[in-house]
């Protein structure tokens, strides 16, 4: 029992963790609350099903469906979202639309019924007496790498240099010679990535359907504020905590089921009760 | 007789020199007298749900575009209204006399109780934290079916009144009520006390007014018309169930406010009207593709018209004087007040 709640959560903190740090990205630099995030995961779990129902190899399949994902993202943050970034309600509405959109696509090509992608590294090895399946540990390595890859980008490359200042002053990142709308671009196809290796990771563990990117993004949205706005080691903690009282509830509660988006949310809304800037939130000093 | 010569200047002099202001008009009195013209109950039916949403939608354009405090999670002021409305009509069988102000109420105490704890909270945090409340009613919705009827939620609401025609003029009467007077609190005193909120709290506080209790009366206000709105509907759909609770339920007046023009009152009332109309031809017209065409229309108006529908048309069809500021129609060569030159 307790094993199985270490291992269901620890595949859980994997995922939301790579959606959360995405998500905080984005938004660090562009100030774009995305809800369309979680959309982009759902894609790619639905790239890699029909690319390996066509008949691909997997590490192919999971190569094409990410390069894919984060293009087509791309193209859509270029068309839709960039034109209309300063205005930042019509941002919300239009990442809400893009992510109905994605829905709809994949409801019409794919129809609402529960897809099985089946998992690339099937088996299981017995540990201290408790099945852990590969592809657990396989989803779970995924997101370490993604996670020490993405912590690398940021503090040793130009490109992290960049990312960061933007982060900290969009004005005197431009100042100092940065395009930063570039530099957005580039964080915007880097959440995308995280977000299409995040759909690959779950495709084979949970079924594929047209409504499953509401829920991680609740979760991800909670887990990105409990942490504090731009604080990504505070986003990437925040999902851990989450993913785990979601899998308690689930385990220990009767009908936790159908509590798990309300616990993970009381959870949130405490902390903010005693810090309203999230668990290791800056405290960005007034936004003028 | 006097009266009415006042009456008939008044609409020459104020209203129709405004091609905005016609409009408003001609749209009221179309209401008025739609049932008179058709007694199609579909028709009908769609004109009285359009109404309900854009006071919802109004409600949340109260709270988030004047007062800035942006709410994720409006579906709690509406479901605690149709949910409170819906308990009292099926278990007690209160008449609806009593279950939609009991249900409004309800509704305003939970903005009140939303907003406390949410008064510290900034933006975006404060959007997330709004988020979270109607998910948690969901929750406890599902853990006691017996009382609140779990999934399927409750049924056996009675009516509003006897006819469609009758219900068409109660629901579209207080929708309408509610939409002006939301719209009257935007452009007085108060209203300004909120946009000054909106775009900088700090500045109001050292001002001298007492920021908490005008965010808690935007709450207190928009929960009010919100949960006006749910228990409105609870009655004339005659079931309440956690779909009025959900996140597409809160997105909506986000969607309806947005597209129409945020900070205006008329601009959700526009969305409303333009887009709940369109969901619904194209669910008759091709229902499997009508959200992907909803959601592309959407995307696409907004590239275009990015800070609404209504506002874009307004700009297209008046222009504001330079030197005093009054609006005049986009055709006028000088301004209707002071008669400085109007730029083309």
């Amino acid at each position: 029992m307790i094993a199985d709640i270490l291992v269901s959560g620890l595949v859980r903190s994997g995922v939301y963790a790579m959606l959360a740090l995405g998500f905080g990205l984005v938004f660090g630099v562009g100030r774009i609350l995305n809800l369309a995030h979680t959309a982009f995961y759902m894609l790619a779990a639905y790239a890699i099903f029909a690319l390996v129902g066509g008949g691909l190899g997997m590490p192919l399949a999971a190569l094409l469906a990410t390069l894919a994902v984060a293009g087509i993202g791309l193209v859509l943050y270029k068309l839709f979202v960039e034109p209309v970034r300063e205005l930042e309600a019509t941002v919300l509405l239009s990442t809400l639309a893009l992510a109905v959109l994605i829905q709809e696509v994949c409801h019409v090509l794919f129809t609402a019924d529960l897809l099985f992608v089946p998992p690339a590294f099937p088996g299981y090895t017995s540990l201290a007496g408790v099945r852990v399946g590969h592809q657990e540990v396989a989803t779970l390595v995924l997101a370490v790498l993604s996670l020490i890859g993405v912590r690398f980008v940021l503090a040793r490359t130009r490109l992290g240099l960049a990312i960061r200042a933007c982060a900290q002053d969009r004005e005197v990142a431009n100042l100092m010679g940065m395009n930063v709308n570039r530099v957005t671009a580039i964080v915007m196809a880097l959440g995308f990535l995280l977000a299409a290796l995040a759909g690959l990771a779950v495709a084979p563990l949970y079924p594929v359907e047209p409504r499953m990117w509401t829920h991680p993004l609740v979760i991800v949205l909670a887990a990105v504020v409990l942490g504090g706005l731009g604080s990504l080691k505070g986003s990437v903690i925040g999902a851990v905590i989450l993913a785990f009282a979601e899998v308690l509830v689930v385990f220990l509660v009767p009908g936790g089921s159908y509590l798990r988006t309300a616990v993970a949310l009381l959870i949130m809304v405490g902390v903010f009760l005693l810090r309203p800037e999230g668990l290791f939130g800056a405290g960005i000093p007034e936004e003028r | 007789m006097f009266y009415l010569r006042y009456f008939v200047r008044y609409l020459r002099n104020e209203v129709f020199v405004l091609p905005s202001r016609s409009l408003a008009l001609a749209f009221a009195v179309v209401l008025a007298v739609l049932p008179l013209l058709t007694q199609d109950a579909y028709v009908l039916r769609l004109v009285i749900l359009t109404a309900l949403f854009s006071l919802y939608a109004a409600s949340w354009d109260l709270l988030a575009g004047y007062a800035g405090q942006i709410s994720l999670g409006h579906a709690l002021f509406f479901g605690t209204g149709a949910y409170t409305t819906a308990l009292l009509s099926a278990h007690l069988r209160l008449p609806p006399y009593v279950t939609v102000p009991v249900g409004a109420v309800g509704a305003t105490l939970a903005g009140l109780l939303v907003g406390v704890p949410c008064l510290r909270l900034r933006r975006h945090y404060l959007a997330l934290a709004t988020l979270a409340f109607p998910l948690m009613l969901i929750g406890l919705v599902f853990m006691f079916p017996g009382f609140s009827g779990g999934e399927g939620g409750i049924w056996r609401i009675s009516r509003l009144a006897s006819s469609r025609v009758q219900e068409y003029y109660l629901i579209v009467g207080i929708a309408g009520v509610l939409v002006v007077s939301l719209w009257k609190v935007g452009s007085s005193r108060l209203g300004l006390i909120f946009h000054a909120i909106r775009e900088d709290e700090v500045a109001v506080r050292a001002s001298g007014i007492d920021t908490v209790r005008y965010k808690l009366l935007a709450f207190a206000l928009s929960g009010l018309a919100a949960g006006t709105a749910g228990a409105l509907y609870a009655h004339f759909t005659r079931i309440a169930g956690p779909s009025n609770l959900d996140l597409f339920m809160s997105f909506q007046p986000i969607i309806w406010t947005i597209f129409g023009g945020a900070a205006t009152i008329y601009g959700p009332v526009a969305g409303a009207f333009v887009l709940y109309p369109v969901l619904d031809l194209l669910q008759t017209v091709v229902p499997k593709y009508r959200m992907l065409l909803f959601a592309l229309l959407i995307l696409l108006i907004l590239r275009f018209m990015p800070q609404g529908v209504a506002i874009w048309v307004r700009e297209a069809i008046e222009r504001a004087c330079p030197s005093c500021r009054v609006r005049s129609a986009a055709w006028r060569k000088r301004c209707r007040a002071c008669g400085a030159e109007l730029q083309p």
